[in-house]
């Protein structure tokens, strides 16, 4: 019934071909000739080997989504290499506390299965590079969700192109991917500089400093690899992580170095594979005020929602949450989420974490977040948050205006209702 | 249906019906079932890929798809069309001369070898 095909101008090896052939089965062919036919699109003329995947096609977008995952299922598929599944479109455990809709539920979890009947793990986050799934430098790996595509490529030195749904299975059950983009070392080196201007450290070591520079990257490089010379101190992985997913939101960046930060560029020329340096573009503070000020659209001087965890939050960042709302309580009325792994959030209802939390009238919310599943509650107007990805995607997907805080503002805006941000550390 | 400018499908095109609802390209309110869409690239989120094929299951989209840029996004709903649903929306890449050579309203045919062919200038010319 398909159209016929040749790959001639493709390199196949004996394996690639028997499994064209369906002598490792159906599912397993399906996916190579799909595979087999977008090659050429990227411009391959070979396929790789990789060695883990994360899959994103797990968020429920419809029903077309639903049939490809349960066909594939259905005609035996199973990964060939280690498999991590991105958010869910519910939490598994807690949808009805949560409002969420049976029969919504009911899709969400009938396309969970299908992708864990193919033997991918029920890790649900898209942070998976904080687990014990995250890959080591140099790696090959088919993974998806922008933000751990950004964070794998470029803090950790894997090498992933963003491999969007429907793909990335495909690239799980046949272990490879074309032989393209950032697989290859040529199309890892920085095309773009970036050049801190009288930053001063104290902003430097903010959390709060990270999403709007991660931001502006996206903003000021479409289609390419952006390098960020003269950083002065050495960012946390949580800062690193919201960097990267601001990034990757803002914009469509997969990769980026920091200059003594991130390894492929222990130097600029590193940094840049040893080709001609580009003139740097000065980052200046007022730069960093003005793309500040794009995350945050709400005028009014009112907050209905407060949310954290976009990336899933760590273990660390929930303990400062712990410790921020412990003894205090969100004003009547006020939505508070934290969105986390269900690895995490296990951990913080043994190191009674989690009650302190609950305690200050906080839904923590596990598999999921509010930017695929429709959390926040009709009406809700106006989401403050630390995170840049939340931020961002406010007005287009959740259908609230932002306002973008640092994480002691956001805590103290669900206790008054009002949005107090301080801007002298940006001065 | 020609246009020059990009069309992200994902929040570009609603696939119930193949309606564009993108509020800023200039096609909006049009529909591409059945139609020839002839525009430079898809552009934007990789989920395009999946509204793309989402309106090939409906019946909403294209007849056939019309590029003047290689897009792994317009390609990867088309094929995904054909191997799963066993339905054809042919994606052709023309040079940008001969793609700027399609007008809005132009009927045009796509031959099975790939071939694409003027069959009557629309009104606008």
């Amino acid at each position: 019934m398909n159209s016929t095909v040749e790959f001639s101008n493709l390199h196949l090896n004996d394996g690639e071909r028997s499994m064209l052939q369906g002598e490792l089965g159906p599912a397993t062919a399906l996916a190579m000739r799909i595979l087999a036919r977008m090659a050429p699109l990227y411009g391959a003329d070979r396929f790789i080997d990789v060695t883990r995947a994360h899959i994103d096609g797990i968020v429920y977008e419809g029903n077309a989504g639903l049939a490809f995952a349960e066909r594939l299922a259905d005609l035996g598929g199973q990964v060939r290499v280690p498999t991590s599944l991105n958010v869910m479109s519910m939490d598994r455990t807690n949808w009805r506390q949560l409002g969420q809709d049976p029969s919504f539920a009911t899709n969400a979890r009938r396309l969970g299965s299908a992708y864990v009947r193919m033997g991918a793990v029920p890790t649900f986050t898209c942070a998976p590079y904080q687990t014990e799934w995250a890959p080591s430098f140099g790696e090959q790996i088919a993974w998806s969700e922008s933000n751990a595509v950004a964070y794998a490529n470029s803090v950790i030195g894997a090498r992933s192109n963003r491999y969007g749904d429907y793909l990335d299975i495909s690239c799980a059950l046949i272990g490879r991917v074309p032989a393209s983009g950032l697989h290859l070392t040529e199309n890892r080196r920085g095309t773009h500089l970036f050049r801190l201007d009288r930053i001063p450290q104290r902003l430097q070591e903010r959390d709060e400093f990270y999403p709007v520079l991660g931001y502006l990257l996206g903003q000021s490089v479409t289609n390419g690899v952006p390098v960020v010379d003269g950083l002065s101190v050495m960012p946390a992985s949580d800062q690193l992580k919201s960097l990267a997913a601001a990034a990757a939101s803002s914009g469509a960046i997969a990769l980026f170095h920091l200059v003594g930060v991130t390894p492929e560029a222990p130097t600029l020329r590193e940094a840049f594979q040893g080709a001609p340096v580009p003139e740097a573009e000065l980052i200046t503070l007022e730069r960093l005020r003005k793309i500040r000020g794009m995350l945050t659209t709400a005028t009014a001087d009112q907050v209905d929602v407060v949310a954290f965890g976009s990336p899933h939050a760590s273990l660390q960042e929930c303990l400062q949450l712990a410790e921020l709302m412990d003894g205090r309580t969100a004003r009547v009325g006020m939505q508070v989420f934290v969105t986390t792994s269900r690895g995490v959030k296990e951990i913080l209802s043994r190191n009674g974490a989690l009650a302190k939390i609950e305690a200050f009238g906080t839904s923590v919310v596990a598999d999921t977040c509010i930017a695929v599943a429709p959390l926040v509650r009709p009406g809700a107007r106006v989401l403050m948050t630390n995170s840049g990805k939340y931020a961002h995607y406010g007005p287009g997907i959740i259908g609230v205006e932002s306002i973008y805080g640092s994480t002691e503002e956001c805590v103290q805006a669900a206790i008054t209702g009002r949005p107090d941000v301080d801007d002298s550390v940006w001065h | 249906m020609a246009t020059d400018v990009p069309l992200s499908f994902w929040g570009g095109v609603d696939p119930k019906d193949g309606r564009i609802i993108d509020k800023r390209h200039p096609l909006l309110g049009q529909t591409m079932a059945g139609r020839i869409l002839v525009l430079p690239s898809g552009r934007g989120s990789c989920s395009a890929s999946g509204v793309l094929f989402e309106s090939i299951a409906n019946g909403t989209a294209p007849g056939g798809i019309i590029v003047c840029e290689v897009d792994p996004i317009i390609g990867l709903g088309a094929i995904l069309g054909d191997e799963l649903l066993g339905r054809v929306v042919p994606v052709i890449r023309l040079e940008v001369e001969e793609w700027k050579l399609i007008g809005n309203g132009d009927v045009i045919e796509i031959e099975s070898s790939g071939m694409v062919r003027l069959v009557e200038s629309g009104p606008n010319r």
